[in-house]
């Protein structure tokens, strides 16, 4: 029997539609659709000027507006050759953080509602709560901040914010002893995901999935730790692998990666360097207020990034980082002028997504739910 | 801070292993290549880049086991017409390198990857999609982002950012 999953499911994480030939409660065949979600943003950068891109970067993958910021960014500054301040990388990587827990607590209440487990829901995201308060602080926004500029961070966390996060980061790890009391060690929670929709460790590199998906399988394999990118190799933290390969390593990887990714939050706060937020360059980052009152370069400056632009020097670039669900990427053209040539984005979820065959075919139907809650899929991300 | 000039003569590059790699198994094959900002981008001859995928994929001092992605610009009204462009990572030996393919405008297709990495897949239905690159050998070479009735292929430099209404 052919059955239509989605695109209007409420496990499918989105308009993903999933056509699955099926022979009673066993899986033949899956395939899933996607496109539905698709608006064309790689079109549309290359009619905006550089700056301009970057609230686009944010609707791409919505769980992690802060982590498709810093990767463009960090693209168009190595396209430019800047040289960012500490205090700068350090709030990217206190955010970047902050950005992962917030996703991972989404994927943790619904991977858990889907499977049958309600209050885990509501728990995961009181926490969420907090930290989506606390981007309102710094940006502005709750979902679509938009904080990081080409050049460095758009403007001062205002007074009360670091004691905030710190609040939090002392209060966190109890949380996620209660998630895991929910789940760990739960029978039914073990019986729905161990041994369920395994894949190996080839399978996942050839496949191209990457992240948790990956390290599920046993690859121990973090750009953070071994390619690293705006001062992640001063921080200390471990990366957390798996060796089976089914849901259940999945998951203790991610909930192992809340710990520590509440860790190098508190090293962020600890050592947060004192200086500028802003690279000294000011044909690329816009000048302060203030001065725009006083002086008059700082004035004209600002006229002309407003109005043309800045022109970013020929060449390409590809800059990965290491996003909640793996490895994001943007592929960087310029032609020398003040708009991108052609900016790609590297999807994660898209890569990952076709591990989906090699995870549930052959298995039980009721599976299904399992994986595609386990390789965490945003389509937005998938369809841009 | 000043960017270094990109680097383009093979003789002074022929330490990164890849390159050393794909001039030692066919020189023809090479069309170029280049360092510039940190990273290496080798031209490929159309006809070889399955094999030279395959060869930088088993070679134990190369190690590129990881596909990263698949993609095209299109330098549109230029000839020839479209790059396709391979971003190859090493897991092992935490390197990435960047192979391009030119092609023509008149009908553009190249061999697929899928046999190399089953993960090119989706990342070769998305370029056929929004480019109209054909790749041969493909398994299921079929729209995917656009609809299945949709004309035209929207990330060409020809194809308007409104669309055609």
């Amino acid at each position: 029997m052919i059955l239509n999953m989605g695109p209007q499911h409420p496990s499918t994480h989105g308009v993903l539609r999933v056509l699955l030939e099926i022979d009673g409660e066993n899986v033949v065949r899956i395939m899933p659709d996607i496109g539905f979600l698709h608006t064309g943003i790689e079109k549309t950068c290359e009619a905006k000027f550089y700056q301009q891109v970057v609230p686009l970067t944010d609707r791409i993958d919505y769980l992690c507006p802060m982590t498709n910021n810093l990767c463009y960014v960090l693209a168009v500054e190595k396209l430019l050759g800047l040289e960012i301040p500490p205090k700068a990388q350090w709030l990217r990587v206190l955010l970047n953080e902050l950005t992962r827990i917030n996703s991972h607590l989404v994927w943790l209440g619904t991977h858990a509602m889907d499977i049958g487990a309600m209050t885990v829901f509501l728990y995961c995201f009181r926490e969420r709560e907090e930290i989506l308060r606390m981007f309102e602080m710094v940006s502005g926004q709750r979902m679509m901040t938009s904080y990081f500029r080409v050049g460095g961070i758009a403007l001062e966390p205002p007074l009360g914010f670091f004691d905030r996060v710190r609040d939090f980061a002392g209060y966190f790890p109890e949380k996620v002893d209660e998630y895991e009391n929910l789940l760990t060690g739960n029978p039914i929670w073990l019986m729905r995901t161990k041994g369920v929709a395994t894949i190996t460790k080839e399978d996942a590199i050839a496949l191209g999935a990457s992240g948790p998906t990956m390290r599920g399988s046993g690859v121990d394999f973090d750009l953070r730790r071994d390619m690293p990118y705006t001062s992640y190799e001063k921080f200390q933290f471990k990366v957390p692998v798996a060796q089976e390969g089914d849901v259940f390593a999945r998951y203790a990887c991610r909930v192992a990666e809340l710990r520590e990714s509440i860790g190098i939050v508190r090293q962020a706060l600890d050592g947060m360097p004192e200086g500028p937020i802003k690279a000294d360059a000011p044909k690329v980052v816009l000048p302060d207020r203030e001065r725009m009152k006083t002086e008059m370069e700082a004035l004209i400056y600002h006229f002309k990034i407003i109005t043309e632009g800045f022109a970013v020097p020929a060449g390409e670039v590809y800059q990965a980082v290491e996003s909640p669900r793996g490895e994001m990427g943007y592929y960087v053209v310029s032609d020398g002028t003040a708009k991108p040539y052609r900016v790609h984005m590297r999807a994660a979820c898209l890569a990952n997504l076709q591990t989906l065959p090699t995870m549930c075919e052959g298995r039980l139907l009721a599976d299904v739910v399992a994986a595609i809650g386990s390789i965490d899929i945003v389509l937005g991300e998938i369809d841009r | 801070m000043q960017l270094a000039p990109a680097v383009t003569d093979l003789e002074s590059l022929k330490d990164h292993s890849s390159l050393a790699r794909l001039l030692s198994w066919n020189a023809a094959g090479v069309q170029g290549a280049k360092f510039d900002r940190g990273e290496l981008t080798i031209w490929v001859d159309r006809a070889s880049i399955r094999e030279a995928c395959v060869l930088l994929r088993d070679d134990a001092a190369c190690a590129f086991n990881f596909l990263s992605d698949v993609t095209c610009v299109d330098w549109y009204p230029a000839e020839p017409r479209f790059e396709v462009v391979y971003h190859l990572l090493s897991i092992p030996n935490k390197e990435r390198v960047r192979l391009k393919v030119r092609l023509n405008s008149g009908s553009p297709a190249i061999e697929s990857l899928t046999p190399v990495w089953p993960g090119a897949n989706y990342f070769e239905r998305e370029v056929f999609d929004l480019f109209g690159i054909r790749f041969n050998g493909h398994p299921y070479l079929r729209r995917m982002l656009m609809p299945e009735d949709w004309e035209g292929h929207p990330l060409r430099k020809d194809y308007p950012v409104e669309g055609y209404r």
